[in-house]
């Protein structure tokens, strides 16, 4: 190999790697700005049926491990539709999302014993209640997850469709 | 004399009016029972001030306003509250809505109710509190409460006050009878409103069909009022039209009328707050024409509540199965299948029409005819196939929040599509998915905010623990002590447990 022709190669691969190190420092600010598009689009009932811890970490799993659209039951076809529609992949091949019924959380004022389980397990800060009182919902706030549900020793929540 | 304009599309429509036009209005006797609705107007309902059983007077404020944008209900009568109750009310979308049932006594009797001193000497402001406490909303169809457009016409210049008598749609004359029977509540009105807006115009309208209403105001206007003729044009007195006609400006997409220094108000509405400042009276009755297959066709003086069914009754009408009835007029008006349904203060109109099977709806043909009358300048068409196909981003982008639902699109339609209601049902679709939209974000920020206050509480827990260490080095060695504890009868529990599975499964072995 000739001289010339080897620093052509040696300055092309330097400025591959320099285009790759610029392009990976823009990408993770880009990555952000996706994963955030995405959760503009996810209901933010926070209910955890996707298998992720909320809605955000839905967002960044579908972005950064390649995650199925058609987790979210909450959403239903239509944010399927729009997720697929903005990362421009198909939505079809993954089926319809699961059935999921809007409702608010009620608790039992006969049974409820006080023990603010039910508070800590709220992702969104809706039950209020402390030690030995009795809890209630906010309904403005209540996003119908039915966290709260398991967490209860009494079974005294339901859920109310709305 | 001012120069008119000219406002797009629209259709001339054979008027109807002499029907009803020249002949007295009736008073409606009381009714057996009111059904009083909390919410008759734009903007939150009200909340009611009453409950069964109570005794009420006349005039008296049986619900007060709910918010800013809201207005009280006031009882038609004296009587008992004899329920609060879901109610069928007039509405395109709703069936029921609570409502406030009152047993008339028959003695009618008022409640203790105050006139203004002067309208004139008086703080606008003042008026725009008594103009809300008098319950009054727009008395012309959408029931915008009027202390709002009041209030936006102290707060900003306002060039010209219209007061709009044009009753365009066919057949309802509720505007031209109260004008020719009660034209000096509606000029004093008009002066009250003006001197509350502080106005530097006013301007009386009215349809050139409407001869006789023309000249009772005549009689009573000086030079501070101009009254003015429009010319018979469908929907010549929506507001945005009229605006157009009489000014040449037109309202911004999206806008309201004070954004080009205009308030626009209904006659009735004029001679409601003429009521309100000289009587302290609230609004507990309105004209309603009740026309169509009715034996008597009338305008009726009727109370705020009196159930519709009554009103055909005074008119000598009987509901039989081969007739629909109509509240509202012919183009914009909703058919309606619950009788009981009360007169709330925008119904203006009842009209008993035959129930003849519509014809069916055929494909859209791409005439344009609905283009050509649309007179906001839309493309129904166009919307027509965006809200089918439910792309509502799209209809948003066509301006489907400027269309006034006139009707003139599905009036002229070949094919009978039901134009309107395609809007109407996008624009329900919309406001619904914006609802969600603002819990959505609730939802996130409190989410985001829990995850916040659980990250400080966690390294605060971690820094107190770091902190026991370095602090009493014998503490932190008590702990570790409970901790290995802990674990330790953890896994003493669970050795013993598997042990129990292992027995239970040598048993189902055995």
């Amino acid at each position: 190999m000739s001289e010339p022709v080897a620093a052509t190669l040696i300055l092309c691969a330097l400025a591959a790697a320099l285009w790759r190190f610029g392009r990976d420092r823009a990408a993770a600010p880009g990555r952000e700005a996706k994963i955030a598009r995405i959760d503009a689009l996810l209901p933010q009932t926070q209910c955890g049926e996707c298998g992720y811890p909320g809605c955000r970490p839905y967002a960044r799993a579908i972005v950064e491990q390649d995650a199925p659209l058609n987790l979210c039951p909450p959403g239903g076809d239509a944010v399927v539709a729009r997720i697929g529609q903005l990362l421009g992949r198909s939505a079809h091949h993954h089926g319809a999302a699961p059935p999921f019924v809007s409702a608010t959380a009620l608790i039992d004022e006969e049974n409820c014993i006080g023990c603010v389980k039910c508070v800590a397990a709220c992702p969104v800060d809706a039950i209020i209640g402390a030690a030995g009182q009795l809890h209630g919902v906010a309904p403005q706030y209540c996003t119908g997850c039915g966290l709260c549900l398991p967490p209860c020793p009494v079974d005294c929540i339901s859920m109310a469709p709305s | 004399m001012r120069e008119l304009h000219d406002f797009p599309g629209g259709l001339r429509l054979e008027p109807r009016k002499e029907i009803t036009d020249q002949k007295p209005s009736l008073l409606h006797p009381l009714p057996e029972r009111m059904f009083l609705p909390l919410q008759q107007h734009i903007g939150l309902p009200a909340e009611p001030l009453v409950k069964p059983g109570d005794k009420v007077l006349k005039g008296q404020m049986v619900a007060q306003a709910g918010g800013y944008v809201s207005v009280p209900v006031h009882a038609g009568t004296s009587g008992k509250i004899i329920g609060l109750a879901e109610h069928p009310v007039p509405h395109p979308s709703l069936n029921q809505a609570p409502c406030i049932v009152l047993e008339p006594d028959g003695e009618d009797a008022w409640f203790d109710i105050r006139p203004t001193e002067r309208y004139d000497t008086v703080e606008p402001r003042q008026l725009q509190t008594l103009i809300r406490d008098c319950g009054i909303a727009g008395l012309g169809g959408a029931g915008f409460p009027a202390h709002v457009k009041l209030m936006e016409g102290v707060d900003n210049a306002v060039d010209t006050l219209i007061i709009n008598g044009v009753e365009c749609e066919p057949h309802i004359t509720c505007d031209a009878r109260l004008i020719q029977e009660k034209a000096s509540y509606v000029v004093s009105g008009a002066r009250m409103i003006r001197h509350a807006v502080q106005a530097a115009h006013c301007v009386i309208a009215v349809e050139e069909d409407m001869p006789a209403a023309y000249e009772a105001l005549a009689a009573l206007v000086d030079d501070d009022l101009e009254l003015v003729k429009v010319p018979v044009r469908y929907p010549a007195g929506g507001e945005k039209q009229l605006i157009k006609t009489l000014t040449g400006r037109e309202v911004p997409s999206g806008g309201l009328p004070i954004h080009i220094g205009i308030v626009i108000h209904n006659v009735a509405t004029a001679a409601a707050v003429f009521r309100a400042v000289t009587r302290g009276e609230p609004i507990v009755s309105r004209y309603v024409t009740v026309t169509g297959r009715v034996e008597n066709p009338v305008n009726l003086q009727v109370l705020i509540g009196t159930p519709v069914k009554d009103c055909l009754k005074t008119c000598g009408y009987e509901h039989r199965e081969e007739n629909k009835v109509i509240i509202g007029g012919p183009m914009m008006g909703i058919r309606v299948t619950h009788l009981d349904m009360p007169v709330i203060k925008t119904t203006n109109c009842v009209i008993v029409e035959e129930n003849a099977p519509l014809p069916p709806e055929m494909p859209c043909i791409r005439c344009g005819e609905c283009a050509q009358v649309c007179p906001v300048e839309l493309l129904p068409q166009v919307l027509h196939w965006q809200a089918r196909a439910g792309d509502l981003e799209a209809a948003k982008e066509h301006h489907l929040f400027d269309c006034i639902e006139c009707g003139c699109c599905a009036y002229v339609c070949p094919s009978r599509i039901p134009l309107v209601d395609d809007y109407r049902r996008a624009k329900w679709r919309i406001a619904q998915e914006e609802e969600q939209a603002r819990g959505a974000d609730l939802a996130r920020t409190r989410f985001m905010r829990r995850n916040q206050r659980l990250e400080r509480e966690q390294a605060a827990d971690a820094a107190s623990d770091a902190e026991t260490e370095r602090a009493s080095p014998a503490r932190a060695d008590k702990k570790a002590y409970v901790h290995a504890a802990i674990a330790r009868g953890k896994a003493k529990r669970q050795n013993r447990r598997a042990g129990a599975a292992d027995r239970a499964e040598e048993r189902t072995d055995d």
